[in-house]
């Protein structure tokens, strides 16, 4: 029988946003069973966490941290930084679960000294706090539950986890999360959600969506197993972004009418071109709505 | 061979703009235009399927024409704003001094007789290389914190409406003085109806 890897979960600076999602994982029990949690800040755990991080005979596989990075948060009496770094090397894996872990997220839009783990932003930290363990970035405001589940599995299986530059997961973050959306012909034919909520129209253009031009895989790994905000009618805000969450919300900014952000590594003279000649046409089955009353 | 094809393609385009400047559209022939290049009508459908392809082919051809110019002033990173609508009024006049059949054709039959395009050129389909680039140029300027951030077709219409106007001006004769001699008071013009007022 396999063994059972060690699991430790520990918090810097955080909402318990990512524990809150990773609670409703539908399999949770099942995948629960199959490691050895040693320590969740908000589960019953067998260690009190102040054994656990001075007690450096305690090692594990896999140490989650949920949270910014903020040396002035302390918990157990050490800052997280303290706390962190007590897990370079004794942890073989370090997972940033969501965006404050991995790139700083909102605690550290008016603090330069709050960082994600290996980043701040999209900027690499000058002096990286984990050197000698293996980190993978898994951003999200939460972090997908199914996404932080299939990156334990694959870690207890010894199954080969290709990352890219940010140490992100290419299997979730190669994506664009405007694959898989239900809007695409939408954005295609240029035709404008009317309204937050309802099932027709693109988010891009004037509701701030920002799918095509963020990293995961949101419309295809849908939340709760049945949906996603751009399918709901609500605009993605980029929550896996290095630079989330300073973006304009519900809103898409504009210069004299142009997108000022366009579709990841598309040519603004080719997009413009593109969209511009799309929005010509005009399709009456995509001006209706879907179920008339 | 598919290239001596598209240079011929472009010998037609010119003939014809030539022959429908000085006759009109509607009034000048295929067979005419063969003539004029010193080919057979039958020759001349190798190259256009019909009198609405060529000018389909040929409204491209402006908007290309136009596109390129103004393109090479967007990509041209040492000129300002202001500098770039005053390179965009030149090389528009310029055209309209030393090419006159091509906005011709561009004012008077492109815009004055949609019929011939409802069907190929819905929209502005045809002529999106050129407004691309104005699309290029104005985000360029709102992004520098120049030009003042409205609706795109409001300061298109007001920019190419201006410009169009004086050259049909001049196309009938009507101006007192060169055309040429208006670009300097037009610059200003543009350029103050679209500044940012809020610029320090």
């Amino acid at each position: 029988m396999m063994t059972k890897p060690k699991v430790i979960w520990l918090q810097g600076a955080s909402c318990n946003g990512n524990s809150h999602a990773f609670f409703n994982y539908p399999y949770l029990k099942t995948l629960l069973q199959a490691f050895d949690f040693l320590y969740h800040p908000l589960l019953p755990s067998p260690l009190p966490l102040a054994s656990i991080v001075n007690d450096y005979s305690i090692t594990c596989d896999i140490l989650i941290f949920e949270g910014s990075v903020d040396a002035k948060f302390n918990r157990a009496g050490l800052s997280s930084d303290t706390l962190l770094q007590r897990f370079d090397g004794r942890a073989k894996t370090i997972i940033a679960a969501g965006t404050c872990a991995s790139f700083g997220g909102i605690f550290s839009e008016n603090d330069q000294n709050t960082s994600g783990i290996l980043y701040r932003h999209e900027q690499p930290l000058n002096k990286p706090l984990i050197s000698q363990s293996d980190v993978i970035n898994l951003p999200g405001c939460p972090v997908h539950p199914h996404n932080l589940a299939t990156i334990l599995l694959a870690l207890k299986a010894n199954q080969p986890i290709p990352l890219d530059t940010m140490h992100r997961p290419k299997e979730i973050y190669a994506h664009t999360v405007h694959q898989g959306c239900s809007r695409s012909e939408y954005f295609e034919w240029k035709v404008d959600a009317k309204s937050f909520g309802h099932k027709e129209g693109c988010l891009f253009y004037e509701q701030g969506c920002r799918a095509p031009m963020t990293h995961g895989n949101c419309n295809l790994v849908l939340w709760n197993e049945v949906n996603s905000k751009p399918r709901a009618g609500i605009p993605c805000f980029g929550c896996t972004d290095p630079k989330f969450p300073n973006f304009s919300f519900f809103h898409t900014p504009k210069n004299m009418s142009i997108p000022a952000e366009i579709p990841l590594d598309v040519s603004k003279r080719a997009y413009l071109t593109i969209s511009g000649i799309a929005k010509t046409f005009s399709i009456p089955r995509l001006k209706k709505r879907l179920l008339d009353d | 061979m598919r290239r001596s094809k598209e240079s011929k393609k472009i010998d037609i385009i010119k003939t014809a703009l030539r022959l429908f400047s000085k006759r009109g559209f509607y009034t000048t022939t295929i067979p005419e235009i063969a003539k004029a290049m010193s080919m057979s009508a039958g020759n001349f459908y190798n190259y256009f399927s019909s009198k609405e392809k060529l000018a389909e082919e040929i409204i491209r051809y402006i908007s290309e024409y136009l596109a390129t110019k103004i393109r090479t002033i967007n990509e041209s990173p040492h000129l300002s704003t202001k500098e770039k609508i005053r390179e965009i009024v030149h090389i528009y006049f310029q055209i309209a001094i030393e090419e006159p059949e091509m906005l011709d054709f561009f004012l008077r039959i492109y815009l004055s007789n949609r019929e011939i395009y409802k069907e190929r050129c819905q929209g502005i389909t045809c002529i999106m290389a050129f407004v691309t680039e104005l699309m290029i140029f104005f985000d360029d300027g709102v992004q520098k914190g120049d030009l003042r951030n409205q609706n795109f077709f409001s300061a298109f219409g007001l920019f190419m409406g201006y410009l169009g106007g004086m050259v049909f001006l001049n196309g009938e004769a009507i101006l007192p003085e060169p055309l040429e001699s208006y670009e300097e008071s037009i610059t200003e013009n543009i350029y103050r109806a679209l500044k940012n007022d809020d610029q320090a």
